[in-house]
């Protein structure tokens, strides 16, 4: 169900640069004419969102690098630099900061809309794998360019998450020692990290490609989670899509500036505008609010080792998500059980990222182990058994009869594409 | 109600209840300083100019005895949105000021009057040399220390800040700190060279009480207390830690403007476009 284009080159210029390289048709087939189903909802849009962001983060971000210096000594200052005098400076790197924080809320979203719908399931497999690859590289972007500023928190964030391999038995001492380019997080590790940081949002785009055209070799689910039997069930991405998401692109970008220009400094710790020094450790380190679901799984288990192991299953656990889950219906809609244990699992994440930002002592390691070993059983346990001895509600044969059910008639046939025409 | 429901109800009462426990001893321990009001509050807030001149004199009087400022630049005092000094009078400033540079000609390092591009000098040459100076400890730069500082909002206040843009705890805790002094309550041994203050964490304090009142002279008639003393240098300071805060607030409300006339003019357009789609709305 991959878009096929269209697209008629109408000068003699654009037929002797179609023979040569079809790049124009290739993106009317991906952006213009590519059926999507008529029935997805606002939840859809988030794929577009976090296209914005990271073109966002791309731009802010290289001009941020023309003017930060990164060195142990000058880093902290550079940055209150392009805060005071860059031009537009404290715009850039507001939007930078916070950008990184609506990046990460729209990833969230997008990741439970495809847990809601089943959009995971075949074949839509390794669209699905290279998500979380992507999530995987959005957390080692972000905590790398969380330590730039060279803050208390950056410099003991990025102590605890690199010793963290320490805890890897024989060789973890060496390969922390490697990590950091030295016995302790220093300049090599500042200079390392930066380089990273640059080079990671190139990966994360190039992987992007793959996920988009992987999306269109499958083509989109929908909230039935039933195939589109015919044209009449889909219409083309511009306009119909184009124009949904940018009205939601836009909606999102006021929620982005609400933060950038009245609350910048909200979603960021005040001990990060300390300037870092190895000698004194802030009282409570805490990561960035979307690290904090996975640092209380981190801490909820007793030993150094098994809570690394803990951690990096909470995100690896993901990729799996096509087999653990049974069921062969893929709409919650149609799944009453699941939908309830779905909801679960979305306070279990808000219960945990609450934790994580706690300190580790008391009630709250006995919350977090609950609801620790609720995230694991939901994958687990919870899944696998939910699709032997669930009963789905029937099923629509097709979008148009899901559609007609609830009452909102599809009286015209599916508009033509209007790519061609300008 | 179904089964199902029952489970996502006991879930959710589980999920909800079961840390609240320790959190309300965490939060009797730390005392929150009072929420004040302030002129730049807000989405339309601006610095009071007068109160920032006067927070100014207080710095420069007191804190820079032992504080520096070094991130603030002399010119900033008369750039746009800040205490609004022209150049003239922050050059007067800059001047009364000695700047080390070099080095020269004959390689020698030299002192000279500060002009607008210098920054605050920091009141010692090195961070040894503060440590000897204050019993050990480097009293911290001032130049963000209204966004270095805060206490911890708890809940639900921190979801209703989103709301309000209440974003002054750093001033409020300042204001606090500077009024917070009192003898230690009995049977509290402080470490020798602390005192004893309320909102400061762990109360023992090296910074011994700075301000008293009538010790700076005000011009315009403001109370000469350590109430007014205490508001005008976290004012100050607030706009040392942010000095393009002014703009960022203007251009903020531009920028809302535009993009709710924007995402408006696209909900219509989505809306006519999917018209023939939605058939017989």
């Amino acid at each position: 169900m991959s878009g096929h284009s269209t697209y008629q080159p109408q000068s003699r210029f654009m037929q002797w640069f179609e023979r040569r390289l079809p790049i124009v048709s290739f993106m009317h087939a991906s952006f213009v004419a590519y059926p999507t189903p008529r029935n997805l909802n606002y939840w859809w849009t988030f794929g577009g969102i976090l296209s914005l962001m990271l073109a966002i983060q791309i731009v802010t971000g290289i001009v941020l690098a023309m003017h930060y210096t990164p060195h142990v000594d000058h880093a902290f200052v550079s940055v209150e630099t392009i805060m005071r005098d860059v031009n537009y400076g404290w715009l850039l790197r507001y939007l930078h900061a916070n950008g990184a924080s609506m990046f990460f809320l729209a990833a969230y979203i997008h990741m439970f809309r495809g847990m809601y719908y089943g959009s995971y399931k075949d074949p839509r497999e390794v669209l699905w794998i290279l998500g979380v690859i992507l999530l995987f590289l959005m957390i080692a972007t972000g905590f790398m360019g969380y330590v730039l500023p060279w803050g208390q928190m950056s410099f003991w964030a990025a102590k605890v998450i690199t010793s963290l391999f320490g805890a890897i038995p024989v060789v973890g001492d060496s390969i922390v020692t490697w990590l950091w380019g030295g016995y302790s997080v220093g300049n090599p590790t500042l200079n390392r990290f930066y380089s990273l940081h640059y080079l990671l949002p190139f990966v994360i785009a190039g992987v992007v490609i793959l996920h988009v055209w992987a999306l269109h070799e499958v083509g989109q689910n929908n909230p039935t989670g039933v195939e589109p039997k015919s044209d009449k069930e889909t219409v083309p991405f511009t306009p119909y899509a184009t124009v949904k998401d940018s009205f939601l692109m836009v909606v999102f970008l006021i929620l982005l500036a609400w933060f950038v220009f009245y609350l910048p400094n909200y979603l960021g710790h005040a001990d990060n505008y300390i300037p870092a020094n190895p000698l004194v450790t802030p009282a409570h380190i805490v990561p960035e609010w979307y690290y904090l679901p996975f640092y209380a799984i981190l801490r909820a288990i007793p030993s150094k080792l098994g809570g690394v192991i803990a951690l990096g299953a909470s995100i690896v656990i993901l990729a799996f998500l096509p087999w653990l889950d049974t069921s062969r219906v893929r709409s919650a809609a149609y799944r009453p059980l699941y939908r309830q244990f779905f909801w679960i699992f979305v306070l279990v994440c808000i219960g945990l990222g609450w934790l994580g930002a706690k300190p580790a002592e008391g009630g709250y390691v006995i919350a977090a182990r609950f609801l620790t070993a609720w995230y694991f059983l939901h994958f687990l346990v919870i899944l696998p058994i939910l699709g032997l001895i669930e009963k789905p509600k029937p099923l629509p044969n097709s979008i148009s009869e899901a559609v007609l059910r609830e009452g909102v008639p599809i009286g015209a046939p599916a508009p033509a594409p209007s790519g061609t025409k300008h | 109600m179904s089964p199902s429901r029952h489970i996502l109800a006991a879930a959710l009462a589980v999920a909800l209840t079961a840390p609240l426990g320790p959190s309300a001893a965490i939060a009797a321990e730390a005392i929150a300083p009072p929420a004040l009001s302030w002129s730049w509050s807000g989405p339309f807030g601006k610095f009071d100019r007068a109160q920032l001149q006067r927070g100014l004199r207080v710095y420069r009087e007191v804190c820079q005895n032992c504080h520096g400022l070094t991130l603030v630049s002399f010119r900033n005092l008369a750039e746009p949105g800040g205490p609004g000094f022209t150049t003239a009078q922050a050059a007067a400033i800059a001047k009364e000021y000695k700047i080390k540079d070099g080095p020269n000609d004959q390689g020698e390092m030299f002192e000279r009057d500060g002009r607008l591009a210098d920054r605050f000098p920091a009141p010692w040459p090195n961070e040894n040399a503060a440590r000897a100076q204050h019993n050990g400890t480097v009293p911290p730069d001032l130049s963000v220390i209204a966004k270095a500082r805060t206490y911890e909002r708890g809940f639900p206040w921190f979801l209703i800040d989103i709301f309000t843009q209440y974003q002054e705890q750093g001033v409020d805790y300042l204001v606090a700190l500077l009024k917070g002094y009192t003898d230690p309550p009995q049977g509290v041994e402080l470490p020798p060279g602390t005192s004893y203050n309320t909102y400061f964490p762990g109360h023992a304090i090296s910074m011994p009480p700075p301000l008293q009142d009538e010790l700076v002279p005000y011009t315009d008639g403001a109370p000469q207390t350590i109430d007014q003393y205490a508001k005008d240098v976290a004012a100050f300071l607030a706009w040392a830690a942010e000095p393009h805060m002014e703009a960022r607030k203007r251009i903020g409300f531009q920028v809302m403007i535009f993009l709710i006339v924007f995402a408006g003019l696209l909900y219509f357009t989505k809306k006519k476009v999917w018209a023939d789609v939605h058939g017989h709305a």
